[in-house]
């Protein structure tokens, strides 16, 4: 638990971390010859001469260096449009996510309170949580009036599922002996649910929504490049920061696509971090020693 | 509290109780026909092996399960009996749970404060007020806004025990409370225990395994059989209260000691024989 605080130490050694893979990237992307010695070529020829047909290897130099990333994106930063990417696919996050909150927790807790609830929602929510959110994509832009919706509703999808499992499943582990003990001392049936099963349930929910915020970036990204992110209506930054980076593979911009990905991974650590900062502040007996 | 010299209240009769578990058929007798009075304010330790069906009883007494047969009586008030299986669960009976069941998520001012802010016997700051002068008196001064998480094993059965008292029970059922703690912890506590009961003189049921514990606390040592459970030998421990550790050497203690320990080895190797898994 000590790890969550700030140590001189530890951001030592992600800055180590860092900025070895920064100069690693650059290293393998300027040359084929790794750290001065060519072991790209032998390895093609070895694998030629075993029979493979397609002697061809990945290689980290196809990628753009990070100095022509970091030049990319210092293009774009004044550019409205990459912001505008920015904000689309933010806003999306948060109104998926808060649906899936605003509706899951609730749902979550009635299905682990009531057992008739159980019987009735369970089965149908269990046939229809295997599906994967970005298989709603079609459907989805079918029913839903505006193309906003439909990726603020599959984004909910992606969230919705693993918050209600980690809800019920949270709420049904919380041990005996807290509600028996709470009855003895006079708890209603209220006072129950809202000091024991809810603060009991708390942990998971926020183990649930870590989880669920996770899924909801692969499911914007997905379904931005998919549907095109309402870009059409939107002008070039309605489509979002998935929209971004398809955009940029079709017009050729490799720099652009790296700018992209690593804004998502920004942008989902800004989001883990928030939620991770919420989970503390809502579960405090868990930050001990 | 109720610092009477001579308690009135909390008696309990356990009248010819039996349960039988009945998972699919295959019917378990836990309990065998069952009696034992306990006087008010008294502690009455109950020994047997694991597994025995000790804590049957205290459940049946807490209102946390059905009982098949039989009648228990608190002050003369039905509990339970044949009619009505199952006990109403209520703060004149506080159970202090084996693994303890401090509420996690408040601390330990929070959860010593829960029962009469529950109950509305009590506004939540006069409730913290006195769940801060019983914590005083406890020996918990400086851990009351700590989480139960942050403090020692040993200080969260005491914190526990005082919880169990704010609600001012007639009874408290403790069941095994000491067992995951280590020896030099558990004399204390047991010290700790005592100098809570003579301030507030409430009647104790005691579940143990500790025949050395269970002599040293108890006004009362029942022995029980192993499944199904009832007393097999009843000793009363004619050691004066107020009691301290210097018991444990006296003589009287190891004779009581050998008196009993036949017992309740034999009931041991019966358990042992019979397969029972610890529980």
């Amino acid at each position: 638990m000590s790890s969550n605080k700030f140590s001189a130490k530890s951001a030592a050694r992600g800055a180590v971390s860092i900025i070895l893979f920064l100069l690693l990237w650059e290293l393998g992307s300027r040359s084929r010859h790794w750290i001065g010695a060519d072991i790209f070529t032998p390895l093609r020829e070895t694998l030629g001469a075993l029979g493979f047909k397609k002697t061809y290897l990945p290689w980290v130099g196809a990628i753009p260096a990070p100095s022509e990333v970091a030049a990319a994106w210092a293009g774009v930063i004044t550019d409205a449009g990459y912001w505008q990417s920015w904000y689309k696919s933010m806003f999306r996050v948060l109104a998926g996510f808060t649906a899936a909150m605003l509706i899951g927790i609730p749902f979550g807790l009635l299905l682990a309170v009531n057992r008739t609830a159980f019987g009735i929602g369970f089965p149908v929510f269990e046939v229809l949580r295997p599906i994967p959110p970005l298989a709603w994509v079609p459907a989805s832009i079918i029913f839903w009036p505006t193309q906003e919706m439909s990726i603020a509703f599959v984004t909910f999808l992606g969230a919705f599922y693993t918050i209600v499992i980690n809800v019920v499943g949270g709420a049904k582990s919380i041990d005996q002996r807290y509600f028996q003990a709470a009855q003895s001392m006079g708890s209603s049936k209220w006072d129950i649910f809202r000091r024991i099963i809810l603060p009991g349930t708390l942990p998971s929910i926020m183990v649930g929504s870590a989880v669920g915020m996770g899924i909801t970036w692969e499911v914007v990204v997905a379904a931005e490049m998919i549907s095109g992110g309402g870009s059409q209506a939107g002008g070039t930054g309605g489509g979002g920061l998935g929209f971004f980076i398809w955009n940029s593979y079709v017009g050729g911009s490799y720099q652009q696509i790296v700018v992209g990905m690593i804004s998502i991974g920004v942008a989902g650590f800004i989001s883990s971090e928030l939620l991770r900062a919420l989970g503390q502040y809502v579960t405090p007996w868990l930050r001990l020693r | 509290m109720n610092a009477q010299q001579t308690p009135t209240r909390g008696a309990i009769r356990i009248d010819d109780v039996v349960k039988i578990y009945d998972p699919e058929g295959a019917a378990v007798m836990a309990v065998d026909h069952c009696t034992l009075d306990i006087e008010a304010g008294e502690i009455c330790m109950i020994v047997g092996p694991s597994g025995c069906g000790k804590t049957t009883l205290l459940n049946a007494i807490a209102g946390f399960h059905e009982i098949s047969s039989g009648r228990i009586t608190l002050d003369g008030d039905v509990l339970c009996s044949t009619d009505k299986p199952k006990a109403e669960p209520g703060s004149d009976r506080i159970v202090v749970f084996q693994n303890g069941a401090l509420f996690p998520w408040k601390t330990n001012l929070e959860n010593i404060a829960f029962g009469p802010i529950m109950q509305k016997k009590l506004s939540k700051a006069e409730a913290k007020e006195k769940a801060l002068s019983m914590m005083a008196d406890a020996g918990l001064s400086g851990v009351e806004h700590n989480y139960p998480g942050e403090v020692s094993s040993g200080m969260r059965r005491r914190v526990e025990i005082v919880r169990a008292l704010m609600n001012d029970p007639k009874v408290l059922l403790l069941d095994e409370p000491y067992r995951a703690l280590d020896s030099l912890t558990k004399s204390v506590m047991h010290e700790a225990l005592l100098e809570i009961y003579y301030k507030n003189k409430v009647t104790i049921f005691f579940i143990t395994h500790d025949l050395e514990e269970a002599i040293f606390l108890g006004h009362k040592v029942a022995v029980m059989t192993t499944r199904p459970c009832k007393p097999k030998k009843i000793l009363n421990v004619d050691i004066p209260h107020p009691r301290d550790y210097s018991v444990l050497t006296s003589k009287r203690f190891r004779e009581l000691m050998e008196e009993t320990n036949e017992a309740v080895h034999e009931e041991a190797l019966k358990a042992f024989q019979a397969g029972e898994r610890e529980g």
